[in-house]
Parts: structure tokens; C-alpha cells; sequence
């Protein structure tokens, strides 16, 4: 039955996929790419990777898409025709024949003995409840056994924030004009009672669902990086509907740059903490010295905060850039 | 090699390589970024499909159960934080196409090409 669905859903990615690229309809092209990582969501799902479909399915199906949407109203939505050329078709057929013949020699999918389970996985599966007490394997391996990888990713996501802000600007000056993110749309959408209404219900509890997300991350599905996505999700819902304006005027953008950086120095202030109390750095165990297993887990609480409060204010940092700008254009 | 055991790995690597084809075949810049979107699931997804043991279930301990199998839990960590990076390295690619259609009043490839060569 798994087998099955999963081929289906393959065949629906596939379909998809064929069709952003065919299609010259940018306007379009986005919204498909938002139905692809919704139906990747599903696939990760069946796949066990639980984390990973929270995840895709509020960044890919919900800002990235908001995100393209917003570039087009800036851009332009219909393509130039295509120049008529065999070179990339050729490009791809070569790389896509490379990879095939590499996979004759991968192990077959479900294999228990593949090299990748037999190296550090068992062992993360064997000593999270010992170690932390825990459950959910997937916020042990990323808050404690490799915060440092953590840590530099939180930090590219810092420069990418960064970088956006300095690319389109934070959003904050500009002429009064009527257009915020997707352009007029928002003065449509302000008409439309249903979706006011709904909106208006609904935001609070994607805010409050965040932070069950957040706090829950431990005993289930979630941590700082989903939280911090659906938090700001709702945030740019709640814009999209009300205008960009009316958002600003609850989480200010001095308040979001400021949250961009306070989320990093506390997971480097966790870090340091554990410095002082004299193990290595982002070693959680000696933050409550009598019990190892509770310092580590006070440890994930304090750098997934730092995450979700860093993720959640970059994302909405870019959505104001993206909102202020094509307010000015 | 057996078609059982490896057409998951060749449907990502079909998948893959539409998202390829429309980064290097598009001049859009707006399209390649879609383009490079779909290529990173399709990796993401190589990912997860690897991590997946026959007869698991999702890494998340259950108390008292006994022997329960468990997929492997590293490669969802590292793919859950490629995802929100990958968002963030979009939004500065929309970011990127933002200024330069607002210095050249195009995101064509070869339009932009045209109007370098004309105006060096």
C-alpha cells in the first residue's frame, strides 16, 4: 500500500515539476511550486522524515511561494518566449545518465545495512534517552549531539536575512501608495469577507500552534526551525489579507532586526553558559550540575528558542523588505 | 540492482533533473529560481529516501515498546535545516532579481546580455 502511494505521489511531483517548466505563466509557475512542496511534504511523511515534512510544508508550500509571488508583482509575471536550444536538453540527459548508472551501485532503498545506518545513527538512537531523556531523536541530534552544525546554519540564515535586508531594503521608508505585498492584491483581499473573517480567526491560532511547535519540540515533531517558519507564516498571512501596514504596527521592523540577532547570541549565550560552568562549548551538561540529563535538556530548550526567535524574525524581516518595496515601486 | 529496490532513487533523479533543465534552460531569472527550488527538494528528498530503513517508523522514541526500528534520524536533521537555509538563499536570489530589474527593467537573461553589450 505504502509502495503505491508513494508512486503516486511521485507521479504527481513529477507531473508538477513538468509543468513549472513548460508553463511561461510565472504567476502560475509559483503556485505550482507550491503545490510540489506540499505534495513533498506528503512523500516525506510516508518516508518517516516527520521533521523534515513539517517543515517543507510551511516553508515551501507557504513563504517561499509568497515570496516568488511577491518578486513577481515586482518583476513582471509573463516569460519571453523560450529560445529554441538542444545544448541544456543534452546537459541534462548526460547528468541525469551519470547519476543513474551511480545509483546501480547504491545500496536498495529500505536497506538496514546500509553504510548510512550503520555509522553514528544508532548510536544518537541508543543514548538520546539515557543521555537527554527525550524522545524525539531528531531535536537530540540537532540541538545537542551537533549543535554546531546547528549553530553555522542559524548563522547563514542570519547573513541570508542580512543580505535581504541590505539587497531590497528593510522596508521602512517610501511614499504612501497603496501597494504592499502582492502589490494591489491586498486592497482586493481586504473585500473579500470570507477571507477577512477566516483570517482573522485563524492567525492567532497559527501563533499559537507555533508555539506549542516550539515548546512541544522535544516529545514530538517540531523545534525552533518549524516554529519559527509557521510563526512568521502567520504574521505574513495576516499581512497578505490586512496589508503590510497593519502587521508593522504589531511586530515592529526595529523589533524584528533587533529579534534577527537576539536569537543568535542566545544560542551562542547557552554556548558560553556551559563555558562557565566548565565543560565545552553548547555541552548543555553542566548547566545543572547534579543532573547531566536535565542540564542538556534545559540546554535544547534555550538554543531552540534562539532558533525559532532568529528564523521566525528573518523571515519576517524579508517579507517586510519585499512588502516596503513594492509599496515604493 | 532491482527495480524494487532502487525506482525511488530514479524518480528522484527524473525530478532532479526537470528542476535542472529549467535553471540552465530558462532565461528568466525568476523562473531559474523556481528551477533551483525543485532541484533542491529532489535532493532533499534523495536525503530522506536514503535515511528511510525497510519497516521503520519516525525517529521519535516510543516508551516501552519493545524492538521498535527506528529510521535513521541524522539525515532529517540536516535536510529540516537545508530547507529553512534554502528559503533564506531564495529569498536573497528574489532579492538579487529585485535590483537588477530595477537597474536594467528586465530579469531575461539574454535581454540583459543585449543591454551589457550595447552599453558596456
Amino acid at each position: 500500500m505504502i509502495p503505491l502511494i508513494s508512486a503516486a505521489l511521485f507521479a504527481f511531483l513529477l507531473a508538477v515539476a513538468v509543468a513549472v517548466a513548460r508553463t511561461r505563466d510565472l504567476f502560475a509557475a509559483a503556485m505550482l511550486t507550491g503545490i510540489f512542496s506540499l505534495l513533498s511534504a506528503g512523500l516525506f511523511t510516508l518516508l518517516d522524515a516527520v521533521d523534515v515534512a513539517f517543515t517543507e510544508a510551511a516553508v515551501g508550500a507557504g513563504i517561499s511561494t509568497l515570496l516568488i509571488l511577491g518578486t513577481l508583482s515586482l518583476t513582471g509575471s509573463p516569460e519571453a518566449p523560450p529560445r529554441r536550444s538542444w545544448a541544456p536538453l543534452g546537459v541534462v540527459a548526460l547528468a541525469g545518465g551519470a547519476l543513474l548508472y551511480a545509483t546501480l551501485d547504491m545500496p536498495a532503498f529500505g536497506d538496514p545495512g546500509a553504510p548510512a545506518h550503520l555509522h553514528v545513527a544508532p548510536e544518537y538512537l541508543a543514548d538520546t534517552p539515557e543521555d537527554i531523556g527525550i524522545p524525539n531523536v531528531v531535536t537530540a541530534v540537532l540541538a545537542s549531539y551537533r549543535g554546531y552544525d546547528t549553530l553555522g546554519e542559524l548563522v547563514v540564515i542570519l547573513a541570508a536575512g542580512v543580505g535581504v535586508l541590505l539587497l531590497v531594503g528593510s522596508g521602512d521608508g517610501g511614499g504612501g501608495g497603496e501597494r504592499a505585498l502582492g502589490s494591489e492584491s491586498h486592497v482586493r483581499m481586504r473585500e473579500k469577507l470570507v477571507l477577512r473573517v477566516v483570517a482573522r480567526r485563524l492567525v492567532p491560532f497559527v501563533l499559537l500552534f507555533a508555539l506549542y511547535v516550539q515548546f512541544h519540540g522535544d516529545y514530538g515533531p517540531g523545534g525552533g526551525f518549524q516554529a519559527g517558519v509557521v510563526f512568521a507564516a502567520g504574521l505574513i498571512l495576516y499581512g497578505m489579507i490586512f496589508g503590510v501596514d497593519e502587521v508593522r504596527r504589531v511586530v515592529g521592523p526595529r523589533a524584528v532586526e533587533v529579534g534577527i540577532a537576539a536569537g543568535v547570541l542566545l544560542f551562542i549565550g547557552v554556548g558560553v553558559a556551559s563555558l562557565l560552568g566548565g565543560a565545552n562549548f553548547l555541552d548543555y551538561s553542566a548547566l545543572d550540575p547534579h543532573d547531566p540529563a536535565h542540564g542538556r535538556h534545559l540546554g535544547i530548550l534555550g538554543i531552540e528558542l534562539g532558533v525559532g526567535v532568529t528564523v521566525a524574525s528573518v523571515m519576517t524581516a524579508i517579507y517586510y523588505g519585499f512588502a516596503g518595496r513594492s509599496r515604493r515601486a | 540492482m532491482t527495480l524494487a529496490g532502487h525506482w525511488i532513487y530514479w524518480a528522484i533523479v527524473a525530478l532532479m533533473m526537470v528542476g535542472l533543465y529549467v535553471l540552465i534552460a530558462r532565461e528568466n531569472l525568476v523562473k531559474k529560481i523556481m528551477g533551483l527550488n525543485l532541484f533542491q527538494v529532489s535532493v532533499i528528498l534523495f536525503y530522506v529516501a536514503v535515511a528511510k530503513v525497510r519497516g521503520g517508523t519516525a525517529p521519535i522514541l516510543v516508551e516501552g515498546a519493545g524492538d521498535v526500528v527506528y529510521s535513521n534520524p541524522l539525515p532529517h536533521v540536516l535536510m529540516l535545516t537545508a530547507i529553512v537555509v534554502g528559503v533564506s538563499l531564495t529569498a536573497v536570489g528574489l532579492g538579487l532579481a529585485v535590483r537588477i530589474r530595477a537597474a536594467y527593467g528586465s530579469v531575461e537573461e539574454d535581454e540583459l546580455d543585449r543591454l551589457d553589450e550595447a552599453d558596456p
